[in-house]
């Protein structure tokens, strides 16, 4: 991805978005953004803009998510939904490969990912740092994952910067928000005031400038500017959750045995839904398959759940088999492992993790609660400290 | 004849003991060989000899009725055989066998006991030596436990 | 890249040139490729992905000899779906393989050492690619050590070679049953019970287990209480494992993912974490 030269921060009206939509079609883009579905706003295929969410926003808490109506017009007055883009990026489920039994053996026939192009349309900050993080993973390694790869050099980025944040986001305290800094073709930031409704846009490659250059716009003016970074400071300011995550690997390295793990055991389902909602879990499993007849085969790769007994299965039964383990290896992957692992947190403050938890298990609060008891050690004399048998 | 000291002093169970002990532990000690699957003893005799095994391979077995002979642990150079001459009733609780020809020292049971309740650093330092020996017995018998090659466990 | 490249989860055809029973659960399969490609040049202690038609894939620990590429030697026992499936399968059938993958024992890196190799159960097949590759340069270590145990001597791997390398008088070989039988003349007892008795030179010697989790931390205290550091003993370790590239997540260990970090590591590095239980 190049970065364009420009500095230049442009404006255009609210209704020329859909000339950004129409400028995205010419060249081939199929546009995926925000749209509402079964009560929810979820990532899909936009027509036009009349498909966002006009009007709309939602309420987060700890398991609790509700749409409701704005009292303005607003195209993206929301924070983030159950889908992430990795649906789309690294599907939940593909065909990896096809095989035929032969007279000598078998062939296998991979599977071919045609390129597709495919525009992106409302990616949040904190959005954009979990496709980076998945980057890092899928093909920043020795092995590359080819789907991941394709699709993701034929993706447009159109950010969008948070005027408003969810009661569970906590982008501000991981780093990654609410202002996009890198990683886009374009970043607006939608601004509502004095009865104007318009975005204010920034270039952040060739392809985003040239896409620019087809909807009517002008040069932003100071004030304008000045209007989408009080939006954004306003979002800043909104931050449901925050997390310290001062030394949080050494906090988490430290508290394997933490009594907290069988507290949150207690509450934890073990359902998955953080892991399938998370924008940057990217654990798989794999499926092979045949017909009946035994003639045909196939391999799929499947979303996988850190929660299953079946994800540590060894011979002989699971590495993980009670819930505290499965709760204390993803939020540890999460939060310290995935530190050493990729160099970066696999968390990215997103808070769908607690909205769309079914018991409002908080990771946030979880973190604050093994830090909390390590600052009172007293409260933690340790069981049966005699004996050895 | 060759005096037993200088070899029993080489026998890992009593290395480094005052030299003064070995002379004591000499006084109570026999040179012993058996030929290949000749038995040492037998379970129910009298334990008599506590064996410090000089070279050779014996067998610890018990006999079932149903399952003959089960050899439960070998045991080789270095290595002793038999603590039964240190608790009553002093009987041998397996049978040992020699799988190879075996040279051992054999101390005697009642002789040994003697020493060490006329001295008991002797005493306490042996037992340290055989309560050694007993632990390294039971946490190999508890990885036996395990089973863990097993197919299913 | 192009539209077209090939999932590093795709196998390539290998076929069975020869199957040989070991035990009653355990068989020996050598490869050769199918399409006539390549060897496989691999390192001792790497693993590849092995797939029966239609059934599944399954990691299987390479244990043929390194300085052999032409074919590739896989041991495994018939314990689950796939390497039941595998078991059914003879000469002239086709596997699907991917690899190879994972870390190496680091015999090379301890030329000059004593070696001390402790294998229980089929834990020697990853082992003997080591042996191989150190009686390839013997002359470059010091004593060396192979202590193996099995539950009962029929589920003794590798028999006839096992009495060949304990002909030699460079190679210390010694075999331990937990369950000895009728005809066993051999030793019965635990694999750890010969860490005593065998003859090494603690201050520089190097230790690679495998086996069973359990076996290996009692070898582990065993050789420590030889004097052997942690540093200088290498495990070999198993976690459920679907890609082995790093993508699919379930085999970490903590921060490691076995199948790209491991399966070898210094029992130092994960000592810790095998304190803990269900990591």
């Amino acid at each position: 991805m190049e970065t364009a030269q420009s500095n230049q921060v442009s404006v255009f009206e609210h209704v020329q978005l859909e000339s950004l939509l129409d400028a995205l079609g010419r060249r081939g883009y199929e546009v995926i953004g925000p749209t509402i579905r079964d009560g929810a706003i979820v990532y899909d295929r936009l027509n036009s803009a009349a498909d966002l969410p006009i009007g709309w926003t939602d309420e987060q808490e700890g398991g609790r998510y509700r749409l409701a109506k704005r009292n303005d017009d607003a195209l993206f007055g929301y924070a983030v939904g159950p889908h992430s883009w990795k649906r789309i990026l690294h599907p939940p489920v593909q065909r990896l490969w096809s095989a035929t039994r032969r007279e000598q053996g078998f062939e296998i026939k991979p599977e071919k990912v045609e390129p597709r192009k495919v525009a992106f349309l409302g990616v949040r900050s904190c959005e954009l740092h979990a496709i980076q993080i998945q980057d890092k993973i899928l093909m920043g390694g020795a092995y590359v994952d080819p789907g991941y790869k394709v699709r993701r050099e034929n993706t447009l980025i159109i950010a969008v910067n948070c005027g408003q944040a969810g009661g569970t986001c906590f982008c501000v305290s991981m780093n990654t928000g609410p202002r996009v800094q890198a990683g886009f073709d374009v970043a607006l930031t939608e601004v509502l005031e004095g009865g104007r409704h318009y975005f204010v846009a920034q270039v952040g490659t060739e392809l985003g400038n040239e896409i620019l250059d087809e909807v009517p716009h002008r040069e932003a003016e100071a004030s304008e500017i000045a209007a989408a970074g009080k939006a954004v400071e306003h979002a800043a300011q909104q931050m449901g959750r925050s997390m310290d995550t001062i030394d949080i690997k050494g906090l988490l390295y430290r508290n394997y045995e933490h009594p907290r793990w069988d507290n949150v055991a207690s509450r934890c389902l073990t359902c998955g839904n953080c892991t399938a909602v998370c924008p940057t879990c990217f654990c798989t499993t794999v499926e092979d398959v045949t017909d009946l007849a035994g003639e045909h085969a196939e391999r799929w790769q499947k979303w996988d759940f850190c929660f299953t007994m079946d994800f540590s299965y060894i011979h002989g039964g699971s590495v993980r088999s009670s819930a505290k383990s499965r709760y204390r290896q993803w939020m540890t992957h999460k939060l310290a492992t995935w530190i050493d692992q990729f160099g970066t947190s696999g968390c990215v403050g997103c808070g769908r993790c607690i909205t769309w938890c079914p018991v409002a298990i908080d990771i946030t609060e979880e973190v604050r609660a093994i830090r909390e008891a390590e600052r009172q050690p007293e409260d933690l004399a340790p069981e049966g400290s005699h004996g050895n048998a | 004849m060759e005096t037993l000291k200088p070899v029993l002093a080489r026998h890992p169970f009593v290395e480094g003991l005052k030299d003064e002990y070995y002379e004591l532990l000499e006084g109570c000690a026999s040179n012993a060989v058996f030929k290949a699957d000749r038995f040492i003893f037998r379970e129910g005799d009298e334990a008599n000899q506590f064996y410090l095994i000089r070279h050779g391979k014996v067998g610890l077995e018990i006999f079932g009725a149903e399952r003959g002979p089960i050899t439960i642990m070998t045991l080789g150079e270095g290595e002793v055989l038999g603590w039964s001459w240190l608790f009553p009733p002093y009987r041998w609780r397996f049978d040992a066998r020699a799988i190879e020809l075996t040279r051992a020292i054999a101390l005697d049971g009642q002789c040994l006991r003697g020493k060490c309740e006329q001295d008991h650093e002797l005493g306490y330092e042996l037992m340290k030596r055989v309560a050694r020996v007993v632990e390294g017995r039971l946490q190999a018998t508890r990885l036996q436990l395990l089973n863990e090659y097993a197919s299913s466990p | 890249m192009t539209a077209g490249d090939a999932h590093p989860m795709t196998p390539e055809p290998w076929r069975i040139e020869r199957v040989r029973r070991e035990t009653h659960d355990t068989f020996t399969a050598e490869l050769s490729p199918a399409n006539g490609r390549r060897e496989l040049p691999f390192e001792p202690g790497q693993f590849n992905m092995l797939y029966a038609f239609g059934v599944g894939e399954v990691p299987i620990s390479i244990s043929g000899d390194p300085a052999r590429t032409e074919r590739i030697v896989h041991t495994t026992r018939a314990v689950g779906a796939v390497t039941q499936a595998m078991a059914r399968l003879g000469r002239g059938d086709v596997l699907g393989l991917r690899g190879p993958f994972g870390n190496r024992w680091p015999v090379d890196d301890f030329e000059g050492s004593d070696v001390v190799l402790v294998a229980g159960g089929i834990g020697l097949a990853p082992l003997r690619p080591a042996l191989y590759r150190i009686l390839a340069r013997r002359a470059e270590y010091g004593r060396v050590v192979l202590l193996y145990g099995t539950r009962t001597p029929t589920d003794i791997l590798y028999l006839k070679e096992l009495e060949q390398w304990r002909g030699r008088l460079d190679l210390d070989v010694k075999v331990t049953v937990d369950r000895g039988m009728a005809g066993w003349r051999g030793d019965v007892g635990v694999v750890t019970r010969l860490i005593s008795r065998a003859a090494f030179d603690t201050a520089s010697a190097v230790a690679l287990i495998c086996g069973p989790e359990i076996m290996m931390r009692f070898s582990v205290a065993e050789l420590g209480q030889r004097g052997l550091p942690a540093e200088r003993v290498f495990v070999s370790m198993e976690r459920n494992m679907k890609c082995a590239l790093g993508f699919c997540g379930h085999c970490q260990f903590g921060a490691d993912f076995i199948c790209k970090d491991g399966p070898v590591f210094p029992f130092s590095r994960v000592e810790r974490l095998l304190r803990v239980r269900e990591v």
